[in-house]
């Protein structure tokens, strides 16, 4: 089934005009229902087990049930992602557990500075093959072009 | 049906998707378009945050180049893709890409995203080419910049997600804008623009993929990129390239865990069930490929052609050797338990990571199998085709390249046009990332560099031809009728059955997409027909696709996702008819690991080392197609 939602704890993001999980499913597959004020994947099988709607849900209210036709049961695989990194909790089927943790960023979010002072843009020709920050981002003195 | 609201967007420049092309096209744009006063809209048919094929995260970046320190040089990367791809390449592209992508691949960096280093605090290779990364937030952080880039431009830069993109707008030779609708809120989108740039990405479930149940999903490439790309620039009557050069990833099986870092970083090897390696075993069939079969390194496509021997010869499994590998790489540890101990430890993360971050599912396939890498081996196995010109297809819209690099023969076919660096056929019309093609290899980091370079050209093409577009408004109300056919098609019949699905008036968007896969599986070369196919299988298929064709005007939607799943599927229709044709036209057998043709069985250099280009005309609704030579650049 994918991604699903677990009841009990799912409150609908208490309603809000959209819900976490609507905002960010990339193949639009999460929707509310409104009268029980519950989120859930109206499509299971076309979903890609992407994660993002488990990892931006603020109630951890969806985990994956992966995919029947290949996957047998009994394994959990369950991300806690913070602002700058992500722990995996995994659960095998004969009950073992291993957590691992990963770096995801290292700037705060939000705080990505999309022209950094030390790479100037050198030209302002339009028409120049020289892109925004270049040549200082490339590391090189300058842009490559065949030698004629 | 309810009533629909059309929103007319003016703008300057559009940008159509919201993936890694698109967030390069964005930032870039939103530079140059402060300058000159330009506005910039951006629409997306999910949100940019998570996006595209890096939504979910990715474990490396695959294209680096590393000329600013020494590492390699643009002529390297050249040559290797012209080997990759066996001659067909537009080397110009690919080029321009090379000594763009480092820029993007720092910048990504100084925006937050963790590159692993060595001990010298260079980055770590995966292989030549590639470089590791904790990429759990790749998207997230290209998005940010993005969006804080487009922030700058106050009201002139706008970002609207959750839009469907249907349709180009084209007046005459040039195009002027796109269709589409909201998926959340009964809202008919028209946009004019003075330049569009097409970023709407590869295509998946064109062919039937191996799982068809719940794991129907779980495709390698992710399954909304449904060929929106190719339709805008085929519908447009813009040139087509390589629309016969897809794409057969060897991924571990059912999950589709990525190969790369187990055979460039951990150095595994795939062995059959009997332990033969096919990579030594059948390497007597290489030189029958050459120059490329026997020049280093050995194309994806012969690599996976060496393998699917195996299989055919009942060899398989084929297994991705883990166990040994990971075996071999602890072994320089063996005498220290202390160290061994913690080596064992940071391979197991490291072999975790690398599914973690991209392909979540393979690692949930391992707990719930009782794989650990470090004990067992795991399955390989050839995926489904798709169409992805930014990895080791080709697939997409024939563009004009920069004016330092382009050979003279491909300057000519735009000095009417104007030379706008990746500009189609088509005035005005932009594409990067997977829509533009004959330019393999750009993974994420070029498709990043690719949007750029499309940014400043569309803006070149801005100022050159700063007029207002020129948009038939009655023109647009008929395809407003059109594209909301399907709801209308539903309320109007849906009654009269005693199952919504079943209905002799209509059918419904999934199944249209599983006739389409069955068309293609079973006679394009899909996974059950072993990716083998002939004229006769190609012209069946064609006839077969003319019935869908018919039928697609009869497609029904309950709803607006289902109004979106239908138009998906009418684009996946779309690159198949064109994929069809062109393996179609062309009589040889290139690629044999992507498709092969069993009436063709060699290749033939004399023949077609060409490019095979289409058009379809909107005027008569004809497919002309013909061939483009290569020409090489001087590397």
């Amino acid at each position: 089934m994918p991604s699903y939602v677990i009841l009990e704890k799912c409150d609908g993001c208490k309603g809000q005009d959209k819900t976490a999980c609507m905002y960010i499913c990339p193949n639009d597959l999460m929707v509310l229902d409104k009268e029980r004020m519950k989120a859930y994947n109206r499509e299971p099988e076309l979903c890609w087990e992407c994660y993002n709607c488990v990892k931006i849900c603020p109630q951890q209210a969806v985990d994956i049930r992966s995919y029947a036709d290949f996957v047998p049961l009994g394994a959990s695989v369950v991300p806690l992602r913070g602002s700058q990194d992500i722990m995996w909790t995994i659960k095998f089927r004969n009950g073992e557990i291993k957590r691992f943790k990963f770096p995801i960023r290292t700037t705060p979010e939000g705080q990505a500075k999309p022209w950094p002072d030390e790479w100037p843009t050198t030209t302002d020709d339009i028409k120049s093959p020289l892109l925004c920050t270049e040549p200082g981002s490339t590391l090189a003195p300058e842009l490559p072009t065949l030698k004629k | 049906m309810q009533p629909f609201e059309t929103v007319v967007v003016d703008t300057d420049l559009l940008i159509l998707g919201g993936g890694m092309s698109a967030c390069g096209a964005a930032f870039e744009a939103a530079y140059w378009a402060k300058k000159y006063g330009i506005k910039v809209t951006l629409v997306d048919k999910a949100a940019v945050d998570r996006s595209g094929a890096v939504a979910m995260g990715l474990s490396a970046i695959n294209e680096y180049i590393g000329y600013g320190k020494g590492q390699n040089t643009c002529e390297d990367y050249v040559r290797y893709v012209r080997q990759d791809l066996m001659g067909i390449s537009r080397e110009d592209l690919v080029y321009d890409i090379a000594r763009h992508v480092d820029s993007s691949v720092h910048l990504f960096e100084k925006w937050g995203l963790p590159i692993w280093k060595d001990e010298k605090g260079e980055y770590v290779h995966e292989g030549r080419w590639q470089i590791m990364i904790n990429g759990e937030s790749y998207k997230v952080v290209v998005a940010e910049a993005a969006k804080n880039a487009m922030a700058t431009l106050g009201d002139k830069g706008e970002i609207i997600e959750r839009v469907f993109i249907v349709e180009p707008l084209v007046n005459g030779d040039t195009c002027v804008g796109a269709v589409g609708f909201s998926v959340r809120e009964p809202k008919f989108y028209v946009f004019k623009a003075k330049a569009t740039i097409v970023c709407m990405g590869g295509a998946v479930h064109v062919f039937r993929p191996r799982s068809v149940g719940e794991g129907l999903g779980r495709a390698w490439y992710p399954p909304w990129n449904c060929g929106s790309s190719a339709y805008f620039t085929i519908r447009a009557g813009a040139e087509m390239t390589c629309q016969e050069v897809r794409f057969i990833p060897v991924r571990f099986k059912d999950g589709y865990g990525p190969v790369g870092a187990w055979f460039l970083l951990f150095k595994s090897r795939a062995t059959n069930a009997f332990g033969g390696e096919y990579m030594v075993e059948r390497a007597g069939e290489l030189p029958k490929w050459a120059p490329y079969g026997t020049g280093k390194p050995i194309p994806a496509n012969l690599r996976n052609w060496l393998g699917m021997e195996d299989i055919m010869a009942g060899k398989g499994p084929i297994y991705m050797r883990t166990e040994e590998a990971i075996a071999n790489l602890a072994a320089a540890y063996k005498d220290d338990p202390k160290a061994f101990k913690k080596k064992m430890k940071e391979l197991e993360a490291e072999a975790w990571e690398d599914f973690l971050d991209m392909t979540i599912t393979q690692s949930f396939l391992w707990a719930a199998t009782n794989v650990k890498p470090e004990e067992r081996p795991s399955e390989i196995a050839a995926a489904e085709p798709y169409f992805i010109g930014s990895h080791s297809g080709a697939s997409g819209a024939w563009v004009c390249g920069p004016e330092d690099l382009m050979p003279e023969e491909y300057k000519a076919m735009w000095k009417d046009l104007g030379l706008y660096n990746r500009m189609t056929t088509i005035k005005g019309m932009f594409c990067a990332g997977d829509a533009a093609g004959a330019s393999s290899h750009k993974f994420s980091s070029g498709s990043h560099a690719e949007g750029r370079i499309a940014a400043k050209g569309a803006i070149a093409y801005i100022l050159d031809n700063n007029k207002a577009p020129e948009v038939d408004m009655a023109k647009v109300e008929e395809l407003k009728k059109t594209i909301l056919k399907p709801l209308e098609t539903f309320e109007q019949y849906s009654a009269i059955s005693s199952d919504p699905e079943i209905n002799p008036n209509y059918i419904m968007p999934k199944m249209f997409m599983f006739r389409l896969q069955k068309i293609m599986d079973e006679y394009a070369g899909g996974v059950t027909a072993q990716f083998t196919t002939n004229k006769p299988m190609l012209e069946r298929a064609l006839e077969l696709l003319t019935f869908l064709k018919e039928d697609s005007e009869k497609l029904a939607a309950r709803d607006l996702h289902e109004l979106m799943r239908a138009w998906e599927n009418v684009h996946r229709m779309w690159i198949a008819e064109s994929h069809v044709r062109h393996v179609l036209f062309r009589e040889e057998s290139r690629w044999p690991g992507y498709y092969f043709r069993a009436d063709y069985p060699d290749m033939d250099e004399k023949n077609w080392r060409v490019f095979v280009n289409s058009v379809w005309n909107p005027a008569t609704g004809e497919w002309t197609l013909k061939k483009v030579p290569v020409v090489n650049l001087p590397v």
